[in-house]
């Protein structure tokens, strides 16, 4: 059994070069986790029978088979560059014959006829799709709570939520049941669970994704994002998955650089923003200590502060709970039962309760008060991050405004729900690229912070990310268990 | 009847024959082919599928905008349509709300004469999708998603009809432009145009108030009479006499209803086709809110000078004008030209050539306005080359040098010899003449212009 807890898939590359690890054995103490800790965590909905099959194909890389000539492994790495890396996808993801509910009982029989673009990519790479993650049906929530196939814990803390809506996709990782995951980030839906288990977790810019075979919720906020243990991971997958794609007309033809490659830069010089109305919005004060020292230490590295205004920020929350619904409603209706999955009766409260508020909003009469007033919020909220980055080159402010919650503390109070992303949601309102990273810890439980840079420039933000992480040191006081 | 006055309007859609759908790889071409199989993830409206716009149905359109005289708007969009039925994928479609990519646009029609022009305004031309299609079988109904997502392009005119003929005609030339445009097979019986009158009758101000006739400009009906507060859309008619039919059936039913003092419910209503009869099919009353939004997953339209001007083809109305104004062409030769794709082709190639060459050769009386007439009477056919159909042409109207003195007396013995066909013709007759003209024409052995022959022929004859 290898401990796939502390491997990432930096390392795991280097041991499969060196043949000191097969990818069958990779993958069957990944599949191993999940049979052992599954049921306790409720992370992983759906497991893929064929993985270790699949594993099979780079059984020629084994230290038990005669030995390949060396240069043509070599060249396979090359071309595969996630070659035999467990990979567990949030069911929002289309998997070609393998069952994608999206957490919902909806479409708990759904039984897709092709891969989204991602998950195509991912394979082409050499990645092995171990299994399915569970989330908040539709990608509705914060917690994970709102699945309607039970909520998932969080792996440091099993009475506590690990955030959401990509919650299993974080709980699986942070418990080795993979070395990568997958997530969607509509309002906050990976940073906020990344920061709750430890991990890196990357909402990319809009466009920079392809958004094609993954289950929409807001069509014009949903990023395309995934969990990684550290940074050059996470931009290893991003080489991988970033893209124009002919099948989204949303995605940007911008080249995409090999991130990973470029991490290394000196802080010297850069301008970093603290955002002066997230200083103020009831942070929780030892979460607010993490932010303090992460300050302190980029400014070790040479990091200049500046404060920053995000003046109609405030409006946030209010402004995506009118245009997301909005778009809610819409993207669910196709959900009838009538040609796949269920019926509409096994919508769950939150997708219920979105769909009226959107449906609402977007009826003749309220439109204008709603809808069209929130597209101009909207627009508001972008030109403040455009100004904010004409005078600083990355912005940093806090993922979460608590720790992570318990389970339950808030599932009755969809109010207080949806506050938790009013540090994470803003980005989603412009679209700028967003990197959650572990930052400390308190009580036992992760803390992350959030680093912010202007739209497409992911490799900026990976070099500020990797800069803090390489001076940050590990974090001290965190224990899985389970 | 006097009293009150027809209000229509049109809604026509075309479908475009473009290669693939509108916003899918999968082919356009749905008509007969095995049910669900020109499908995908996209038009099947799956989880997850995204639509990317079809850029050639967009320069499609703009063409059918430019030629009904549209302004094309720097920036266009989609938009969301909300509604619920087994044959819409994704429970919306997508079409085009407040940006359509033709704006404010007008269509001239002629009718019996090249003065006879009418002029009626073209409200928008938008793009969106066409849904699915419903089999009822016995108990079951069926789906076909074939059709789902082939581009239709959605024209629609102000209520500038009052007249059910005027209406036919004005279909009949959109049909004819758009066809000229090679955008579309515009096949009523395949459903690549269908058409949606929508009707209502208003009360006239006063006996002596003119209504604008078809002249489309006034906002308001002219002489004080205003829109109705109530319409009727009349769907299910696949041929120009079908919505004659139903226009008129409507109207005279609007009539009795007014007359009664009440106002007939707006609705939408089927015609049927075995009694030229129309039938309820839906109060307005349960119509829907269509939640139209910005479709977020197309980025906006943005169109180039060039982009909004392409080149078009000449457009009939413009070649029948061109026919009649410049090259004396009959108007009804010019007509039955420019309505047929096949002769329109063959006698511009005739033109060129006639234009061409005069000079070199002896074409002797061939006109433009001869030509026509022998196209269209098929004395010369667009079967043969047109360089043969030219010669063909030059030979019959060939100047036969007559010879005047070998004329008179010919007429003088013709006249004696047949005196009653002659008494015939003076009584009335006058038919006859072209017995006399082939009995001149024998005694000349043929060495005459018989249009010659026929204007002595009547002058002698008037004695």
């Amino acid at each position: 059994m290898i401990n796939t807890r502390d491997l990432t898939i930096k390392g795991t590359l280097e041991l499969l070069k060196k043949k000191e690890i097969s990818v069958e054995e990779l993958v069957s103490s990944c599949l191993n986790i999940i049979e052992s800790k599954n049921p306790e965590i409720n992370a992983v909905l759906t497991v893929n029978e064929n993985a270790l099959d699949e594993a099979q194909q780079f059984s020629n890389l084994t230290p038990l088979r005669p030995r390949l000539r060396e240069g043509a492994a070599i060249s396979q790495f090359n071309n595969k560059p996630l070659l035999g890396i467990p990979i567990i996808l949030k069911d929002a993801y289309s998997t070609k014959g393998l069952r994608t509910t999206a957490a919902s009982k909806v479409l708990e029989n759904y039984i897709p006829p092709f891969d989204a673009t991602v998950v195509k990519k991912l394979k082409e790479a050499g990645a092995i799709i171990l299994g399915k993650a569970n989330m908040d049906a539709w990608a509705h929530g914060s917690s994970g709570e709102n699945s309607d196939f039970g909520p998932t814990k969080n792996p440091y803390d099993l009475s506590r939520t690990p955030g959401g809506s990509s919650s299993g996709s974080a709980a699986a990782l942070a418990a080795g049941m993979s070395l990568a995951s997958t997530g969607t980030d509509t309002g906050g839906s990976i940073r906020l669970p990344a920061s709750f288990t430890n991990l890196v977790g990357l909402k990319p810019t809009y466009g920079r994704v392809s958004r094609y075979g993954i289950i929409a919720m807001g069509s014009s906020f949903d990023s395309i994002g995934h969990f990684t243990k550290d940074v050059y991971d996470n931009a290893l997958i991003l080489s991988v998955t970033a893209g124009h794609d002919s099948l989204d007309g949303t995605t940007s033809k911008l080249d995409v650089p090999k991130y990973h490659l470029k991490l290394e830069t000196s802080m010297r010089g850069k301008k970093i923003g603290i955002v002066k109305e997230f200083t103020h919005s009831g942070i929780d004060s030892k979460v607010d200590e993490v932010t303090q020292k992460t300050i302190k230490t980029m400014e070790r590295l040479g990091g200049e502060f500046i404060e920053v205004s995000l003046p109609h920020v405030e409006y946030a929350i209010e402004t995506y709970y009118i245009l997301v619904p909005a778009e809610v409603s819409s993207n669910l209706g196709r959900m009838t039962g009538t040609r796949f999955g269920k019926g509409r009766e096994l919508f769950g409260d939150e997708a219920k309760r979105r769909i009226m508020i959107g449906t609402y909003t977007l009826s003749s009469g309220y439109y204008d008060a709603y809808y069209n007033k929130a597209l101009k919020v909207r627009t508001r909220i972008k030109q403040d991050f455009d100004q904010a980055f004409e005078k600083v080159d990355a912005l940093l402010c806090p993922v979460s405004p608590t720790l992570p919650f318990k389970l339950g503390e808030k599932a009755n109070d969809p109010l207080a729900m949806y506050l938790s992303d009013i540090f994470v949601a803003p980005m989603n309102l412009a679209g700028v690229p967003a990197l959650s990273v572990p930052a400390g810890s308190v009580e036992g439980l992760p803390v992350g912070i959030q680093f912010v840079t202007k739209q497409f420039d992911e490799q900026l933000l990976y070099q500020v990310a990797y800069a803090y992480e390489q001076a940050r040191g590990p974090i001290e006081n965190l224990k899985i268990n389970t | 009847m006097n009293n009150y006055i027809p209000v229509i309007g049109l809604e026509i859609h075309v479908e475009l024959s473009t290669k693939s759908k509108m916003f899918c790889g999968c082919p356009a071409d749905w008509f007969g082919k095995a049910p669900n199989s020109q499908t995908c993830p996209v038009c099947l409206g799956l989880p997850g599928a995204l639509p990317v716009a079809n850029k050639q149905a967009i320069k499609w359109t703009i063409k059918i905008a430019q030629a009904l005289e549209c302004t094309v708007p720097n920036i266009s969009k989609f938009d969301r349509k909300h509604y619920f039925y087994p044959d819409l994928s994704k429970s919306f479609q997508l079409s085009q709300y407040d940006e359509p990519i033709g704006q404010h646009g007008s269509f001239s029609v002629h009718f019996d004469s090249i003065e006879n022009k009418k002029k009626f305004r073209i409200r928008r031309v938008h793009l969106e999708e066409d849904a699915g299609k419903l089999i009822h079988d016995g108990k079951v109904s069926l789906v076909d998603y074939n059709r789902s997502g082939v581009p239709l392009v959605e024209i629609v005119t102000e209520p500038d009809f009052h007249d059910s003929s005027d209406v036919k005609r004005f279909l009949e030339e959109l049909q004819t432009l758009i066809r000229s445009l090679g955008v579309s097979d515009v096949n009523m019986e395949e459903g690549s145009m269908r058409l949606e009158p929508n009707i209502s009758v208003a009360r006239r101000g006063g006996e002596d108030r003119e209504i604008g006739g078809g002249g489309g400009e006034e906002e308001k009906l002219g002489g004080g009479v205003e829109l109705p507060n109530y319409k009727v859309e009349v769907k299910n008619i696949n041929s120009f006499k079908f919505v004659k039919n139903a226009i008129d059936y409507e109207v005279t039913r609007h009539i009795e209803i007014l007359e009664k003092g009440e106002t007939p419910v707006q609705e939408t209503r089927g015609y049927v086709e075995a009694t030229g009869k129309t039938i309820s099919q839906r109060s307005k009353e349960e119509a829907h809110d269509y939640r139209y939004f910005p479709e977020p997953d197309i980025p906006q339209l943005e169109f180039s000078e060039e982009e909004k001007n392409p080149p078009l083809p000449e457009l009939p109305t413009a070649q029948l004008e061109k026919y009649v104004n410049e090259h004396s062409i009959k108007f009804e030769d010019a007509f039955i030209i420019t309505h047929d794709p096949l002769l329109i082709n063959y006698f511009e190639q005739l033109l060129v050539i006639l234009i061409r060459q005069p000079a070199e050769k002896d074409l002797g009386v061939v006109t433009p306005a001869k030509l026509a007439s022998m196209l269209v009477n098929k004395r010369i056919s667009s079967q043969d080359s047109p360089e043969v159909s030219i010669q063909k042409a030059s030979t019959a109207t060939q100047q036969v040098k007559t010879d005047e003195v070998a004329l008179s007396q010919s007429i003088t013995k013709v006249v004696q010899e047949n005196e009653k066909a002659v008494s015939d013709y003076k009584s009335g007759k006058e038919t006859v003449i072209m017995f006399l003209v082939g009995k001149v024409m024998k005694e000349m052995n043929g060495q005459a212009d018989p249009s010659l022959v026929k204007e002595r022929l009547t002058t002698a004859l008037k004695k």
